[in-house]
């Protein structure tokens, strides 16, 4: 089809660029001016240059944080992506089970950050939670608060529990775009189970879970609720991600310099690693 | 290859058929023997795509068997009939090039691979898709991804029968031709089963020995083209099958007379009918003789296609299509005359034999 080109369009997206301007490009750009300045109170500034971006880049503090990001970021989409496409493709493609699964998927979607946190906080406590109780029952010695490993753990089942169903969600809609006639074809073809799947499913789902992955890498990328309220960031700093030390270094020591260098920083590594994300997924979509 | 036997079979979408009207296929009892070339003709909606599925094996019918040479395979999956079929709009598989798509349903089925290069070469040739072979199928054109659709029913040796089920809509007219041939020429060679839907009656007419047609989810005829056309059972074999389509006048059963209007007609036979059925007569245009003698009609309408011409009239206040040769002359106080070797009359839409 031929693209036809007017540019008045742009008039279009300008209630959208005002916006933007003021929800998002303006404070970043006062993070930007805090980032290269320092301050010892009064509201006096001096040019910092790129000093506290040195700081941060130097200190071990951010390079373990982020070590502790990629980690959950990777151990998080190795689970939810799966696990989203195996549900969805069991989920019904008709009847009266179709609304009970959506409905039953959209509800931990609905449930906000902190309440997610503080359910599982409760509910993994040695002392009175149901969870806790039963592992500590059966033996298991299970304890998030002095257990790093079990920090993690209790973190990584919560953000699976709470985010594979918008995987779930956006899979099916792929799924039941498809034809029948595929499936068809595909029985005539001899097609396995497996040959479906990876010939006509997979193939229809690339764009939702394209965009499934990007989602879920950002938003595991940037958690913050959920350990500041299960963990606070320990036992030590064993659950300190980045947005936590962010904030411990913000609001906590009150170092908004070295925290806005950081911010930008954090910011950039989203955006870089989503860009690389976006660009090999897409261009091994275009080959042949 | 394989004798295909469908023992009453009746199916229905619903869960629980209540009346009649419920079924898609209404009762379909039939044999299609081996290495038959049919051609399913009917208008849309009619069952078609019901009754290849249910042949294939996609959908299990809700009563009946079948029997593919004498063994019941009812319960058996797609897989495991082993037929081929081709729908009616390209299905094919984004990701491969166009190669592997026809290859997959022979690797799917562990052939050899010298073998499955050897097959699918032939189609490549066979469909004209040389250039595209190394290419991912996903950027072909409609028609060409019709044809790998195509290509992929062709390409196995070993099938029970073949279904195409109005495989060429998407393709254009020339190269209709060009392919509906080439099955054709695949049918000789290799003397499958093939079933061909379609709901146009010349390309159901060139492509078959036999000729099935169906009408509101019944077999309403199964004969040689010549048969459809000189005896029609049912009169919508009559009006679906010739161009213009048979002409079925409203007429009052006597004896050997019909009348119509105030006309009568005398049959060279005795119809058998039961008393209170809806009688009509059958003519086709090409059996209506115009001239000076006989019954009066009123033109209304001449029509010159070329080779002949139609000529739309009203006689006995009905409407009635003649077919007059191109250099045929029209009187200026035309009668018409009925062919009564061609004549058919029909009771409640059946047509009625001879009074034994
Ligand atoms: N999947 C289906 N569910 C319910 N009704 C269907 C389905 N497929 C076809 N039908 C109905 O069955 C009848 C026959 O359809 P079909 O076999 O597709 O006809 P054709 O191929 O001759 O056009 C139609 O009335 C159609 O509406
Ligand atoms: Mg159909």
């Amino acid at each position: 089809m031929e693209k036809t080109w007017n540019n008045k369009a742009w008039f279009m997206v300008l209630p959208v660029l005002v916006l933007v301007a003021f929800s998002a490009v303006i404070p970043l750009m006062t993070v930007v001016n805090y980032s290269v300045q320092d301050t010892f109170g009064n509201n006096e500034f001096f040019w910092a240059g790129t000093d506290w971006f040195l700081d941060v880049l130097e200190s071990d503090r951010f390079w373990d944080a982020l070590t502790r990001n990629l980690i959950f970021s990777a151990i998080i989409l190795t689970i939810e992506i799966p696990l989203g496409i195996v549900i969805a493709l069991n989920m019904p493609k008709k009847g009266i089970g179709v609304p009970i699964c959506l409905v039953l998927m959209a509800l931990p979607l609905l449930i906000p950050w902190n309440v997610v946190g503080t359910i599982w906080q409760v509910f993994g406590r040695v002392d009175i939670g149901l969870l806790g109780r039963t592992l500590a029952s059966l033996g298991i010695n299970y304890n998030y608060v002095q257990n790093p490993l079990d920090a993690w753990v209790t973190l990584i089942i919560m953000d699976v529990w709470h985010w594979t169903s918008l995987v779930v969600l956006l899979c099916y809609a792929g799924l039941v775009s498809i034809p029948d006639a595929y499936y068809q074809a595909a029985k005539i073809d001899g097609a396995s189970r497996w040959s479906v799947f990876r010939y006509i499913q997979l193939p229809k789902m690339k764009r939702v879970l394209l965009i499934a992955f990007l989602l879920r890498f950002m938003d595991s990328f940037m958690i913050y609720t959920e350990p500041f309220v299960v963990t606070g960031g320990g036992p030590g700093n064993s659950t300190t991600f980045l947005s936590i030390d962010l904030v411990k270094m913000a609001i906590g020591q009150f170092d908004l310099g070295p925290a806005a260098a950081l911010s930008i920083i954090y910011f950039l590594i989203i955006l870089l690693l989503s860009w690389i994300f976006y660009t090999v997924m897409t261009t091994s979509d275009a080959q042949g | 290859m394989a004798r295909i036997n469908l023992e009453h079979i009746r199916h229905a979408y619903g869960a629980k058929p209540t009346s009649e009207a419920d079924y898609a296929l209404r009762e379909v009892h039939h044999e299609w023997n081996d290495g038959g070339a049919y051609a399913l003709l009917g208008p849309s909606g009619c069952g078609k795509t019901t009754l290849l599925n249910i042949i294939s094996g996609l959908i299990n019918p809700s009563e009946g068997r079948i029997l593919f040479d004498g063994h019941d395979v009812t319960q058996l999956s797609t897989q495991d009939r082993n037929i081929a079929q081709v729908f009616q709009f390209p299905v094919i598989y984004d990701t491969m090039t166009v190669y592997d798509n026809l290859a997959f349903p022979l690797r799917n089925r562990h052939v050899p691979e010298a073998e499955v290069d050897r097959r699918v070469k032939e189609i490549i040739e066979m469909t004209g898709l040389g250039g595209w072979a190394k290419k991912t199928a996903r950027r072909l054109t409609a028609d060409q991804k019709q044809k790998i659709s195509l290509g992929r029913g062709l390409v196995r040796s070993d099938v029970s029968a073949i279904l195409f089920d109005e495989p060429l809509t998407v393709i254009d007219p020339e190269m209709k031709w060009v392919l509906r041939s080439q099955i054709k020429r695949l049918h000789r060679q290799f003397g499958f089963t093939m079933v061909y839907v379609t709901h146009d009656q010349t390309e159901a007419l060139t492509f078959a020995d036999k000729v099935v047609v169906m009408y509101d989810g019944q077999i309403v005829q199964i004969g040689t083209p010549a048969e459809l056309f000189e005896r029609p059972r049912h009169t919508f074999v009559g009006y679906f099958i010739g161009s213009p389509g048979m002409n079925v006048l409203p007429a009052k059963i006597a004896g050997n007379t019909a009348a119509i209007g105030g006309e009568s007609i005398a049959l060279n036979f005795l119809p058998k009918i039961k008393p209170g059925a809806k009688t009509e007569l059958g003519i086709r245009p090409e059996f209506v003789l115009l001239g000076r003698e006989g019954m009066p009609v009123a033109i209304n309408k001449i029509e010159d296609i070329g080779r002949h011409k139609i000529v739309r009239a009203r006689f006995a206040d009905l409407p009635i299509s003649i077919i007059v040769d191109e250099d045929g002359e029209i009187p200026a106080e035309p009668r018409v005359t009925f062919d009564p070797k061609a004549i058919n009359i029909y009771a409640d839409s059946w047509r009625v034999g001879e009074e034994a």
